[in-house]
């Protein structure tokens, strides 16, 4: 499962730890997070997201 | 102001703005600066800029010491207005080919800001910039508070341009720690309330990143109010300290009344929990800003709010303060709401909601009084506070 950056401040989704502060679970695919679920540290929303590299 | 001198070669061109009162929302009583710094070897850089009413100010500044043309460099540190707004100004003065350096965000950010065809670089974070014997080294620092923030260090003389981390809101012509002295805390206390603390697990890393690269540090220089250079490993190790979000045995009391009521309640509260030995402050949202508020939330350890019912809801300066304070995330609190009702008494009920999006622990459901609270209704109030009291000792 590949990690995904957040392009606006740097944030890492790590599929393996998900992101339990915001109700999901570890182990959800960053495709499929809901498509209203922002970044936790600066609130951007998903498609400021890139894949990891 | 005249500009100040911090090590060879280096000064603060800044300027101060006495009578400012509000920063967007953030009450300031002491005004505050706008710190910017010249660093002069065979090439002379300028890191930062004023707000856009300063930037004569600035100029004047400037030359004082040379002649602003030779300005070889710009460098922005961060994008918002305060220290950007001076850029059009400098640059129509020194040359708009002159090369302004910034992160890659800060490319973004301030060509939004300023799409005027400027030389922008950006620049990667670690990468260095000679001026001669003197070398820069450009830190990424994003969300420190912006996605554009970025830290420049001096190498040889060990100084921290940390662009708005470690300011505080205070124009002053004691520009040094060891001149002000621990006058200054309580504003850099208040500017990290209000500006920093939802960044408080990325301050934490960063802080440690700067200890990996070993970046020893005689003097920090930031944006706003005071340089440290007497000891600048207390501002850093109170950072630690507010980032962690460390806590006393202290309760907030935060609330807003109509007709006296949830202010007698607020009381018999804090009579209450101060009962439990513990310190506490009762806050009335008309009588205290609320950025001193979010001051006294970073280190109480409970948040407790009240507010009467109006028109079926709350308070709209409660509202105004719950949503200030959701933003800025407060993290690990006790919560507890209470309040004064005529008839349908929504107000508790609406605060819960709010403390438990902030994931407060709500260690009782709340207290609701309706009009009046007579002698035993202020027994119940000192119970409730009580029981905050005994849980904060925990």
């Amino acid at each position: 499962m590949g990690k995904y950056v957040c392009t606006v401040c740097g944030y890492v989704y790590d599929p393996k730890e998900g992101d339990p502060d915001n109700g999901i679970k570890p182990g959800t695919k960053f495709k499929d997070l809901p498509e209203d679920w922002v970044c936790p540290v600066c609130g951007a929303s998903k498609d400021e997201f890139e894949k990891e590299k | 102001m005249q500009p100040v001198k911090i090590a060879e070669g280096v000064y603060d061109v800044g300027v101060n703005d006495w009578n400012s009162r509000n920063f967007h929302g953030y009450s300031i009583n002491m005004g505050t600066s706008y710190n910017a710094y010249l660093v002069i070897d065979e090439k002379i850089a300028l890191i930062d800029t004023v707000k856009k009413e300063f930037a004569a100010q600035l100029i004047e500044n400037i030359s004082k010491i040379i002649d602003p043309k030779k300005i070889d460099y710009i460098i922005s540190n961060h994008t918002e207005m305060d220290h950007s707004g001076g850029l059009p100004r400098i640059l129509h003065k020194i040359g708009e080919n002159k090369p302004l350096f910034c992160s890659k965000m800060g490319l973004k950010n301030l060509s939004m800001h300023f799409p005027q065809n400027w030389n922008y670089q950006a620049v990667e974070d670690g990468e260095e910039l000679s001026l001669g014997e003197k070398i820069l080294t450009f830190i990424e620092a994003k969300m420190l508070h912006w996605p554009d923030s970025m830290f420049t260090y001096l190498k040889k003389e060990k100084i921290l341009f940390s662009s708005d981390a470690f300011g505080q809101h205070y124009a002053g012509y004691e520009k040094f720690d060891d001149i002000i002295g621990d006058a200054i805390m309580p504003h850099a206390k208040k500017y990290f309330a209000n500006i920093l603390l939802l960044y408080s697990p990325l301050i934490l890393k960063i802080i440690e990143r700067i200890a990996s690269l070993g970046l020893e540090i005689n003097i920090i220089c930031p944006d706003h109010g005071i340089i440290w250079r007497k000891d600048p490993s207390k501002i850093i190790e109170a950072y630690i300290r507010w980032s962690k979000q460390e806590t006393k045995n202290k309760a907030v009391i935060i609330y807003d009344t109509m007709w006296h009521s949830t202010e007698i309640m607020a009381e018999a509260i804090a009579s209450g929990i101060n009962s439990a030995g513990v310190e506490v402050r009762p806050m009335h949202l008309r009588k205290c800003h609320r950025s001193d508020v979010m001051t006294e939330v970073v280190d109480s350890r409970a948040v407790i709010v009240g507010s009467p019912t109006l028109n079926n809801g709350l308070f709209p300066t409660v509202s105004d303060l719950l949503t200030y304070m959701k933003g800025l995330k407060p993290k690990d609190k006790i919560g507890a709401a209470f309040g004064s009702y005529g008839w349908s008494g929504e107000s508790v009920k609406l605060i819960n909601k709010e403390l438990e999006a902030m994931k407060f622990e709500i260690i009782d459901p709340g207290l609701k009084i309706q009009y009046v609270p007579d002698k035993e209704g202020l027994e119940m109030c000192f119970q409730f506070g009580k029981k905050i009291g005994t849980a904060i000792i925990g």
